[in-house]
């Protein structure tokens, strides 16, 4: 990671305004995130750090939209999406968010091909624009050679690279990651992390990834700890 | 094409559950439509009768009965094209368990009165001509292997002794609803041993029928019959031949009804597996829910799915149970030739299987379709997680 | 052995899933119980109408009173007989009684039944000690007055206290209502016989009813009737009288009943299955982990037996109180022996009550058997990597 540029990077793709949430358990009401306030620029790949609990896959939810908050504002692109009803909402995800999970979340009765088209039968793309897409992401990740196969038949690796390809063949505006080695062999993991970099470096993909793991968050530019709800931290 | 793709190799994920879900819809709806047969088979007489013809009897009940001095009234009263007259002979042949409907008729008005009562003109003539002839419907000759010529003795239970009939004639049903199961005699015969035996009992006749010119004229001519007879000896009771029907249905009422909500029963436990089935299901797929939704799927795609597969597997059901139906309802109207002569599957059974069908697979996706949508994404990433 | 909670506990955790699958049971025992207990309502309406010292006795191959007639003459011949008992006032405990029915409406509906009207004797009443006058008092011999039983009185139109009937160019008035219990009589309407036999223009009796001085010299007096050829008669014990007139109608039931609780039971019992299949499929991780620690392949298999015992006890048990309403209703329809109305109530006994849970414990095994046997022989490492 290199400062300039990390420096040279323009205006602000996400921006978090006293942002808070927090958990009811038990009776007792638990909180998450108090009073957030950063921003992420554009073409930035971000690790959010922290212990267990201290709030990171909730603050990483609230960016892509799946969780919503009690206070503050959360802009992505232009939009603040606290003021979405839901299903603006899912529409939103559809077109500006790529997601990508610890435990792949592939739909286990689908082929590599049809997982990856999940999120192309939202748009209005014609069955052959569809195809010529996912083979385009099928081939980004190196697994063209795959697309027939099931989640089944696939190792962990494999499967989370299918799952990045779904992540990014509708060209969403930010890419989410939760541990996305965290279940990998270093190796797998190794090979992930390079991908996540390429797309970041060469396609300007803005990623946003939440880790514990050290090596994971090397890969990122950008460095920032969470600490029972606070950012401890300046941008590094 | 995608979503239906999807929703069979859903269906097909736990092969076993489906399977059994499918059998269990399959049972259910084949005992609803042997159920709603078993109902229509009881009003089959009703749909069966005519409404150009009228049914006299006494107006006490029908056990009573009305001279035969009747008839030149009835024949002369306006509206009334054709006068015949049957009794109820009730004779056993041979036991109790042969049951059959049996008449003492005047066969040559009552057969021109029922048309649908098919038979040879050579047969009918020679029914005619034997004082001691009888014919008897296609389906009761083939159960006890008749043919005509036969001898046929009936013990008679309101009409005392053994009585010898020749078979003169074996008549086939107009339409696929006439009751091929009864036996006729002359009426005639029926007079004449009674003089010699019973005296006091001739010239008595069970029922009128009348024929009438005009359909529309019903609801008069009964009023006015029934108004010529007021304070005689024996007063009348006439209606429709439909109604006439109905009334006997009526008395067992109370067995149709139950029947009735049995068979709605049966739809309300195999909702309750098939609701059970698909809860299952969705809470297992409830993290592959919310990464559709993360996707940006929207809650009527997941509702979509979950119905799919409810209505998928339901529908799977209901076409076995529909098919297996016909070939169950034929076994069942052999065995039960005696107490329903007409056993056909009603395409009003064939609409309710349609509907129950549809109704189980709504009522069976509700519940897991109204979690799925409603469960926030991020609990439910957290359940596989 | 793996503790009892731990199956119930199990049930309670999945809720949803246990009412389902127990609710289907619950309908399906319910069914089964209300067959049984209608056809043990019939029972008990027939074994309380007739009375084992009686003797009824109609024309030969009748079947009923309804299509029965006896000359006068052969109702004064049995009447001589010694084997009838003699009343405290020194006349025969006989009746000669009339039996014709009478097409009747029901309250608030056109729709007819056919209502038995009985001509009685002044032993007719004696006859039968289950019948009690509750309101009004008995006809007047030579009076065109009527009673009737208390569920003609609730149920049909003319049929109360004060109310008249029109037959044979007459208007009967009701005098009296009379309490049949839960016996045939109580839908009955009854009269001086010899005003409904000229009413009706019917110059023979239907039956003679008479008390046996003893109990156990039927057998003679049938032979000595039935082989006298002036007399054509068929003498039976009251109680074989009225259960043979409704053999029809029981066997009716019993038909019904089988075929309903077999198709049901059959869907119940996949739905059974089906849960516990996933109830297994749920857990293998804990299976492992319970046979690592030490539990034997049997206490899996009875851990898991007992669950679906427990599922069918729950629908048992709920059908059966869903059952139990059933008592208040009471069914009446035309019995097709004899033509007359015939009504009968649930009747619910501790027999019934044992039977049906049986029933649906054997459903609950029958359902669970399968999925149990596949828990207990789960291989523990494969288990353990499951989960």
């Amino acid at each position: 990671m290199t400062d300039a540029e990390a420096l040279s990077t323009p205006s602000p793709i996400v921006r978090l305004r006293n942002v808070s949430k927090s958990y009811r358990r038990g009776g007792q009401i638990v909180p998450v995130l108090e009073e957030i306030s950063f921003d992420i620029a554009e073409g930035e790949f971000l690790a959010l750090m922290g212990p267990s609990g201290s709030g990171k896959s909730t603050l990483l939810n609230l960016i892509a939209g799946i969780d919503s908050v009690d206070n503050g504002a959360i802009m992505v692109g232009g939009v603040d999406i606290t003021t979405l009803s839901e299903s603006e909402l899912a529409a939103w995800r559809g077109l500006n968010v790529g997601f990508i999970f610890q435990f792949y979340n592939l739909i286990p009765v689908l082929t590599a091909f049809e997982n990856v088209e999940l999120p192309l039968l939202l748009t209005r793309l014609s069955r052959k624009e569809r195809r010529e897409h996912v083979a385009l992401a099928l081939r980004i990740v190196g697994l063209d050679d795959r697309m027939d196969h099931r989640p089944g038949q696939l190792s962990g690796g494999q499967q989370q690279r299918v799952a990045i390809a779904r992540a990014v063949v509708s060209d969403p505006t930010i890419l989410v990651a939760d541990e996305p080695t965290g279940d990998l062999d270093r190796k797998a993991a190794e090979e992930i992390l390079h991908l996540m970099d390429r797309l970041n470096r060469e396609s300007g993909k803005t990623i946003i990834m939440v880790t514990h793991d050290p090596r994971a968050a090397e890969k990122a530019r950008t460095i920032r700890h969470l600490e029972k709800g606070f950012l401890n931290d300046v941008p590094s | 094409m995608f979503l239906l793709k999807l929703l069979v190799r859903n269906a097909f994920r736990h092969r076993l559950r489906t399977l059994l879900t499918i059998v269990g819809i399959t049972i259910a709806i084949l005992a609803f439509g042997l159920l709603r047969t078993v109902v229509s088979a009881w009003y089959a007489g009703v749909e069966a009768s005519s409404a150009s013809r009228l049914v006299t009897r006494n107006a006490i009940s029908l056990i009573f009965s009305l001279p035969i001095s009747y008839q030149e009234r009835l024949r002369r009263m306006p509206g009334v094209r054709q006068v015949s007259y049957a009794n109820w002979f009730g004779g056993v042949y041979v036991t109790e368990k042969n049951f059959f409907p049996n008449f003492a008729i005047e066969p040559r008005s009552y057969l021109a009165l029922y048309p649908e009562f098919v038979l040879d003109p050579r047969e009918k003539e020679d029914f005619f001509h034997d004082r001691k002839g009888a014919v008897a419907g296609r389906k009761l000759a083939a159960r006890f292997g008749w043919k005509v010529g036969d001898s046929i003795p009936l013990r008679g239970t309101i009409y005392p002794g053994s009585w010898q009939f020749v078979l003169r004639g074996i008549y086939r049903g107009a339409e696929k609803s006439t009751d091929e199961n009864q036996f006729f005699f002359q009426w005639e015969f029926l007079n004449e041993t009674l003089l010699k035996t019973l005296p006091r009992r001739t010239n008595q006749v069970g029922v009128y029928i009348l024929g009438l010119a005009n359909p529309s004229l019903a609801a008069q001519v009964s009023r006015e019959v029934d108004a010529t007879f007021k304070n005689s000896l024996a007063e009348t009771l006439t209606e429709t031949e439909k109604a006439f029907q109905l009334s006997f249905i009526s008395m067992t009422e109370a067995i149709v009804v139950a029947i009735q909500i049995v068979s709605f029963m049966v739809i309300a436990i195999i909702m309750a597996v098939v609701a059970n089935t698909m809860a299952m299901t969705a809470r297992e797929r409830i993290g592959e829910y919310a990464v559709f939704k993360s996707l940006g799927f929207s809650w009527w795609h997941i509702a979509g799915m979950i119905f799919g597969e409810s209505f998928f597997i339901t529908f799977t059901g209901c076409a076995l149970g529909v098919l297996l139906t016909f070939p169950v309802a034929t076994a069942f109207g052999k065995e039960l030739g005696s107490f329903f002569p007409v056993f056909q599957v009603a395409p009003m059974t064939l609409y309710l299987d349609l509907v129950a069908a549809v109704v189980i697979a709504l009522i069976a996706g509700l519940f897991p379709a109204w979690r799925a949508t409603t469960i926030k994404i991020a609990d439910g990433l957290r359940r596989i997680g | 052995m793996i503790p009892v909670s731990y199956s119930f506990r199990n049930l309670w955790t999945r809720r949803f899933t246990t009412c389902m699958t127990a609710g289907g049971m619950a309908l399906v025992v319910f069914v089964f119980a209300s067959v049984l207990m209608l056809a043990e309502g019939l029972k008990k309406t027939l074994i309380d109408t007739g009375s084992p010292d009686n003797v009824i006795v109609i024309r030969g191959s009748a079947g009923s009173e309804v299509q029965s007639g006896v000359e006068r003459a052969q109702a004064g011949i049995v009447e001589s007989q010694p084997e009838v008992a003699m009343g405290s006032d020194g006349s025969p405990l006989l009746a000669k009684e009339l039996v014709v029915l009478y097409s009747l409406n029901k309250r608030g509906s056109d729709k007819p039944a056919n209502v038995v009207i009985r001509g009685i004797g002044h032993q007719s009443l004696a006859l039968r000690p289950q019948v009690r006058l509750v309101q009004g008092r008995m006809p007047k011999p030579g009076a065109t007055e009527i009673v009737a039983g208390s569920s003609i009185a609730r149920r049909f139109q003319g049929g109360g206290i004060g109310e008249t009937l029109r037959f044979g160019m007459r208007n009967w008035t009701v005098v009296g209502i009379f309490d049949g219990g839960a016996t045939g009589f109580d839908s009955e309407i009854w009269g001086d016989v010899d005003q409904l036999m000229q009413a009706f223009r019917r110059p023979v009796y239907s039956s003679v009813i008479f008390r046996l001085a003893d109990s156990s010299a039927l057998d003679r007096f049938k032979e000595r009737i039935e082989s006298d050829p002036r007399l054509n008669l068929d003498a039976r014990r009251e109680t074989k009288y009225y259960s043979d007139q409704s053999q029809a109608m029981a066997t009716f039931l019993r038909i019904l009943g089988v075929a309903l609780t077999t198709i049901f039971s059959l869907g119940a019992m996949i739905g059974a299955m089906i849960t516990m299949y996933a109830a297994v499929a749920n857990r293998v991780g804990e299976i492992g982990a319970l046979r690592a620690i030490g539990f034997q392949r049997r206490s899996i298999l009875a851990a898991f037996l007992l669950e679906a015992l427990f599922l069918g006890l729950i629908g048992g048990g709920a059908g059966l109180f869903l059952a139990s309403f059933m008592q208040l209703v009471t069914i009446s329809t035309m019995n097709w022996q004899t033509f007359s109305e015939l009504a009968f109530s649930f009747t619910l006994t501790p027999e019934i009550c044992i039977k049906s849970l049986i029933f649906s414990v054997v459903m609950g095994f029958v359902g669970g058997v399968i999925p149990a046997i596949r828990a207990a022989r789960m291989n523990i490492v494969t288990a353990l990597r499951e989960s």
